[in-house]
This record gives structure tokens, sequence and C-alpha cells, in this order.
């Protein structure tokens, strides 16, 4: 709550007109709620034509973007609100740019000291030229089965395929160009999947208690995501305190090494031998009935609407534009 | 603080143990929600059915219900009749003259949409595992209503004159060589959904004869008889037999679907169970509804709204026939609808109409994948265009969108191969993916 009891007026960004539009509607309802329910005026913005007029009329509001996908995550709605002085919840757009991009935040993590997967980006031209036949021969030569194949800007899992033999190479790749024009191609690492949450309330960056996911299906695809029911969610994770720990500390290393602010969302492989290994991480994490970072944030015994005021708070206080400084770390 | 905390072991829904068998194949589809971004006015939905109801006169409309709550509020307002009103079922029975045929208003139930028709005769006539003949590819909501009650679907080639008598045959033959129950077929002879195709009058009296000589019950759904382009109606097939055909009528593209007011007309036994079946589903018909659409067709010409609507559809269907002309690559083919809201198109080989939609809507345009038209996972190299909402001009940027996406997936293609997995491995996940009612 502001310090002398006014409460700006929040809005709600969601939809757009991403592959995840559904997702960020369900999400934005969620937050919306979650607000309201700590007194908010809020209203429920998607994107369009008008908003920028909208925003102009409710100077002296909050922006809390629950975009995913494109423009929402990718920074660019970010760098409007910023050039515009208006303040949002969230990660500048710089840092948002080199986050939401799959092959380019690996890179940053893995310089970061945090292992990552080894894996190579690749626009559907480089087959072209290359051939295709050769050069899928060649990364399965390289990187072995099975592996992942993702559209290197997308969520939810999207255009995802786990590759387990050479024949289904080609149509993985497809898969994952349909939604964009590279595609990241990694060795797949076995292992317990977990997400941890990054909240900063003001007082500087905190883990959440790791979240486990075992999905029934044994794929954590978008029906396993978006159906209340499909996939158990452990939270603590089962771990021991050791990794339970360095598990928050990847997290917390990958927000700072990204420049992040607020919130994000990392999410882990932790091999067998404890070893947490960097898959993506989320500048605007999903927030719907059945994602993580609510129940991380109800585990640690917060509620959503605190944690959304306090971050609404934290980005009023800090007003509309991000100080230069700041924004070439986020740009690093 | 991470230690300490009481672990939660939730799978998000505390109910997930208690459903019912059937209620499984209800979940979250990526496919299904890729319509969500097809509401956006950016995109060129070529994907949703809902009928065009921009040029019904709402101050007719308005002043009919104002009567109709002014005059006859209590009795529109009042529980009323299983079978539904008498004054109805008589309207119902001048509408189905238009098309030849003859009934009584007593054969007549009135139901919530003809979906409730499909729902309700499904529910009196099929066991679970009982096999439904459809045709290849079918109406998406039929679908849906019989997997839920946990039918078997077995589809039936079509040509472009519909249902291919040869493949009836022999699927029914196979079928009951294989010692299944067959306990109808379901058809949409008229501008079929989502074919596109109608069947003639002498496919119709075959296929009738193969219903007659193996004793196999026919349902026949005809939301969109009346809106033929061109001469007059075809006759539907319960105006050539009426003991093996229920038919399945509907004001939702005659009038309008959120009356939700469609009908059965069937033999007297089977009207009799069906009215039985519908005071347990729902005591009564929404009476408000039955008198509302009344009104309508007592106080307007709602002859000369069908004319209206049939024009205006069938400016799209020519746009649409334009734009498909001029956008459409080489090894591409669409079925030409005589009326109706869709175009079945089929891609070139090793074109996945499934695995291409996400780019689709990235390029603002959207459409139905074939696989959403069958219960078998099929239907990947086609896709369903419907031309009933957007303008002529969006349709015919629709199509150029999609041209301009088919161009790419050749590439694709070209680069990679066949890609495509043979169509048969599949999961079946059909229905699911069709965008929702209230979707453009
Ligand atoms: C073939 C077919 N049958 C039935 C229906 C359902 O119509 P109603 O609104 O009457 O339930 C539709 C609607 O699209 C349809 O296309």
């Amino acid at each position: 709550m502001a310090d002398n009891g006014y409460l700006p007026t929040v809005v709600v960004l969601s939809g757009g007109l991403s592959h995840e539009r559904d997702v960020s509607l369900r999400s934005g309802r969620r937050v919306s709620q979650a607000l309201r329910s700590r007194g908010y005026e809020v209203v429920e913005s998607d994107v369009d034509t008008s908003l920028l007029s909208r925003l102009a009329e409710l100077s002296g509001s909050v922006v809390f973007p629950v975009l995913h996908g494109e423009a929402g995550e990718d920074g660019s709605l970010r760098e409007v609100f910023d050039l515009l002085g208006v303040p949002f919840v969230g990660s500048i757009g710089s840092a948002c740019r080199v986050a939401f991009d799959k092959s380019i935040a690996t890179t940053v993590i893995g310089a970061a000291g945090i292992r990552t997967p080894t894996q190579v980006a690749l626009p559907y031209e480089t087959f072209r030229e290359l051939g295709a036949q050769v050069l899928v021969r060649a990364l399965g030569d390289q990187l072995g089965f099975p592996m992942m194949v993702k559209p290197s800007r997308c969520g939810s899992a999207l255009g995802c395929s786990k590759v387990t033999r050479p024949e289904e190479l080609p149509a993985a790749m497809v898969g994952a160009y349909a939604y964009g024009s590279v595609a990241v191609i990694e060795e797949f690492i076995e292992g317990t999947e977990v997400t941890v949450a990054v909240v900063d309330r003001g007082r500087g960056p905190i883990a959440l208690p790791a979240v486990e996911i075992r999905p029934e299906s044994g794929v954590y695809d978008y029906t396993a995501r978006y159906t209340a029911g499909a996939t158990r969610f452990l939270c603590p994770a089962e771990l021991d305190p050791d990794v339970a720990n360095s598990c928050a500390d990847a997290a917390l290393r990958v927000h700072g090494a990204l420049g992040l602010r607020d919130l994000s969302r990392t999410d882990l492989i932790l091999t067998s031998d404890g070893e947490p290994v960097f898959l993506e991480v989320n500048v605007s994490p999903g927030m719907t009935e059945t994602s993580a970072v609510p129940l991380a944030i109800e585990t640690a015994g917060w509620s959503l609407g605190k944690m959304c005021a306090d971050l609404v708070h934290a980005a009023s206080a800090r007003g509309g534009k991000t100080d230069p400084l700041r924004a070439s770390i986020g740009a690093r | 603080m991470l230690e300490r905390l009481r672990r939660q072991d939730t799978r998000l829904d505390d109910y997930i143990d208690r459903y019912a068998a059937r209620a499984h194949g209800m979940t979250a589809s990526a496919i299904r929600a890729l319509f969500a971004v097809a509401n956006r006015p950016e995109v060129v939905s070529l994907a949703g059915g809902m009928p065009n109801i921009t040029d019904l006169p709402l101050d007719v409309v308005g002043d009919a219900l104002n009567d109709l709550v002014l005059h006859d509020g209590r009795r529109a307002m009042q529980y009323g009749s299983g079978q539904g009103e008498p004054a109805i079922r008589e309207a119902i029975c001048e509408v189905m003259r238009l098309e030849d045929i003859s009934a009584h208003p007593d054969d007549v139930m009135v139901t919530v949409g003809s979906q409730q028709g499909l729902d309700l005769l499904t529910r009196i006539f099929c066991n679970p595992g009982d096999v439904v003949l459809c045709e290849a590819p079918s109406y998406v909501g039929a679908l849906g209503v019989f997997r839920s009650y946990q039918c078997e679907v077995v589809h039936v080639a079509m040509d472009d004159q519909g249902l291919n008598p040869e493949a009836l045959t022999e699927a029914i033959e196979a079928l009951r060589a294989a010692g299944r129950t067959v306990k109808f077929f379901y058809t949409i002879p008229s501008y079929h959904n989502p074919a596109g195709v109608t069947q003639p009058l002498d496919r119709r009296i075959e296929l009738l004869r193969i219903a007659e000589q193996a004793d196999l019950l026919v349902v026949e759904d005809n939301p969109y008889g009346l809106l033929g382009f061109d001469g007059d109606p075809i006759p539907p097939l319960r105006s050539l037999n009426d003991d093996h055909v229920i038919y399945l009528g509907s004001f939702s593209k005659t009038f309008a679907p959120g009356f939700r007011v469609g009908w059965v007309l069937a033999p007297h036994a089977v009207r009799e169970k069906l009215v039985l079946a519908q005071e347990a589903a729902t005591l009564c018909p929404p009476v408000f509804s039955q008198y509302a659409v009344t009104a309508y067709l007592m106080n307007h010409d709602w002859r000369g709204q069908i004319k209206i609507f049939r024009e205006m559809y069938r400016e799209r269907r020519d746009a649409m026939m334009a734009g498909l002309t001029s956008h459409m690559p080489a090894g591409t083919s669409w079925t030409k609808p005589e009326g109706g809201f869709f175009v079945w198109l089929s891609l070139p080989p090793g074109i996945d109409s499934h695995a291409m939609l996400p780019r689709a809507v990235t390029a603002r345009v959207a459409y139905v994948p074939g696989t959403a038209f069958y219960a078998d996972g099929l239907g990947s190299r086609h896709m369903r265009l419907s031309y009933c909402f957007p303008t002529p001009e969006r349709i015919i940027e629709g199509t150029r969108r999609l041209g301009e996406v088919l161009e790419y997936e050749a590439r694709m293609l070209e680069i990679f191969g066949t890609a495509v997995e043979p169509e048969s491995g599949r999961l079946a996940l059909g229905p699911r993916e069709a965008p929702g009612p209230d979707q453009t």
C-alpha cells in the first residue's frame, strides 16, 4: 500500500495478439482480481490501438503487464511505457529482449556460470542454405538423441517437441518454425523439472520455494499446463536443502545476470546429481489457476494480492522513467 | 525461509479423481486457444461459423419482444410444455413446408438449438461403444456429442456429391460382419458443414435405399437447407422418407442463434421418448425464446428476410471463390458451395493445416484445421474456411494472407521434405480443436 494511503489505478494489460493470448487473458483476470481484493481500482485492458489514449486518460496509473509471448515479453511495449514515462511493473524493455529469446538468454546465463544445455539456434534459411539432410544429420551426431526442439521466442511450451529419433526431427523443426523464424535445438537433459520464482517487493530479490512439476502424461506441454488435474505440483519441491538452495541461488543469479526487475520465473532441470540446469526464464510468468507462481506465493505464506500490491507500490514509487544506468545493465 | 514450509502436493483440481470417464477428454488445447487471437479485429477469421445477423431489423424484433412481454408476458415467462409450445410447432411445420416436408405439429419437438436435438437423440439411442456413422468430415458439434456419450464414430467417405453410397454400404457391412451395433447414420445433405457440398436428388434417393435395405436410421441435420444460392432447395431426406429419417431443424441460421431454438421431427414413438428425455434434461425448452421466435415469424416477412440473408451469403461465397482463385498456390483445391457457410480446402500433399495454424495466426488469418472434423485424427491435409461473417473485402484479404502462409509452408516442405507425420499416427484430438461457439 502506498505510504500515504493513496492507491494508484492499475491498468492490467492482458491479451494481445500473441499465440498465448488465451493464457494471458486468464492470468490477467487473476491478477486483476487479486489487486481488487487489496482495494485497488483496476482497469483491465487489451493491447490495441486505443491503449495509449487510454493510458493518457488514466495519467498517474501504474501498468501491470500480464502479457505472455511476443510484444508482452520481448520488451517492445515496455520500451514504449518507458518512453512515455508510464510506471509499470516488471523488467525493462532491454532486459526483456534478452531474456525472452531462449538462445540469447542461454548464452548470457551460461556466461554467468550456470549450467545450460548445449544448443544451437537456427533460422530456417540455414537449413535451406546448407541442405536440411546434412544439417539434420550433423545435429543428431553432435547433440545426440533425445533432443529438444523449441521456437526461440515463445512460451507455454508451444511448438516444443522432444525428438527421440532422427526421422522425427524434420517434423519437429516445422512445428517450431510455425511459431517463429528461429528454432533452438538442444540436448535433452534428463531430470526433475522445477521452477523458481524470484520476487522483489522493494527490499531486494528473493527466491520463492521451488515448485516441482510432475505432469501425469510425462510431458509438460500446453495441455498439461492448462488443464487442472493434468499435472502434479509439489511446493516446496522434494529436494535436499542444499539442492533447494542451489535452485534458489540459480534463479537469483539468472534474475541478476539479466538485469530483471520485480518478478521473474526460472525453469530448471535438476540432474540426478542435483545440479540445476537453466532452461528458460519468464519475465511475465503465468498467473493462471494452474500456474506455478501463484502456488509458490501461497506456499511462502503470502497472498497473490499482497504480492501484486507490493509490486504496484514499488513501480509507483519508482515513477515513469528508467534511469539510464539500470537500463544499460539490462542491455548487457 | 525455504525450510519449515508445509509442502503442498496438488494437482490443482480437488475433484480430479471423481470425474466420469466421459469427462476425461475435456482438456485444454493449444490449437483451440489460438482461436482466442482470431477474435481480434486485426485477424481475418475464416474460422468461426457464426451466422451473420447484421441485416436483421432490430427495430422489428424489438417491437415484437416488447409487445410479447406486455401482452403475453405471464405465459411467455412461465414453464411450458416439454414438447414445446403448440404455436411454434405449427409455425415450424410451415417453415418445413418450404422444403416440401409435410409434418404434423404433434411430431415436432422443440429443442435448445438443433445441438440439443443431437444430444437427446444420442441419449435415447446410443449405449457406450455403439457405432454412429458420420460423413468424413463431419460437423464438429455432432462429433462432440457422440464422444460425450462414448459412441464410436466411424467416418464414411464423401465425394463432391456428399456421402458416397458404396462407402456407406461397405461400412455397414464391415461393421455388422464384425458384430458391431450401428445405431444410426448422421448426415448433413445440404450445404455441408464443413465440406461445403450438397447431395443431389438422385444421391439422396440412393442413400435412402441403402438405409432402408440395411434397416438403418438416418439422422438428417439440415440447418442450412433454406440458404441455397441457386434455384429451389433440394428435397430433404425426410421429405422422401418418413419412417427411417429423423430430422433436425434450427432457427439459428434463418433467424438468429441466440434464442437457441431448434427442433426434431421424428416418428411418433421416437418423439415420445424424446419428450421424456427433454423433460429430464430441461423440464421444457425455453418458453420465452419460443414465444419470441413465434412473434418474429408472425410480425416480420421472415421469408423475405431469408432471401436477404441468402443474397448476403452468396456475395460472400463469391468473394471467397474469387479470393481462392487468385491466391491459392498450385496443388490446392476446394469445394464450391451452392449454399451455407463453408468451403473445404484440400492442401498440396505434405502440408499440415494443424501444424501451420500458429503461422497463419501470426499472418493474421484463421481457419479451422481439418482434424477438428474427424473423430479419428485424420484431416490434417484439409481446412474449413467459412465466409459467413467477414465482409467480402476482408474475405479476399484473408485468402491473400492464407496464400502467403501456404507459400511459406511449401518452402518448409521443400527444405525438410515430408515432415508431416503419417495421418494415421496422429492422436484423435479433433472436436476440442474447433473454435467455441462464441468465437468468430
Ligand atoms: C451442421 C450443424 N448442425 C447443428 C448446428 C447447431 O445449430 P443450433 O444453433 O441449432 O444448435 C450447426 C451449427 O453450426 C451446424 O452447422
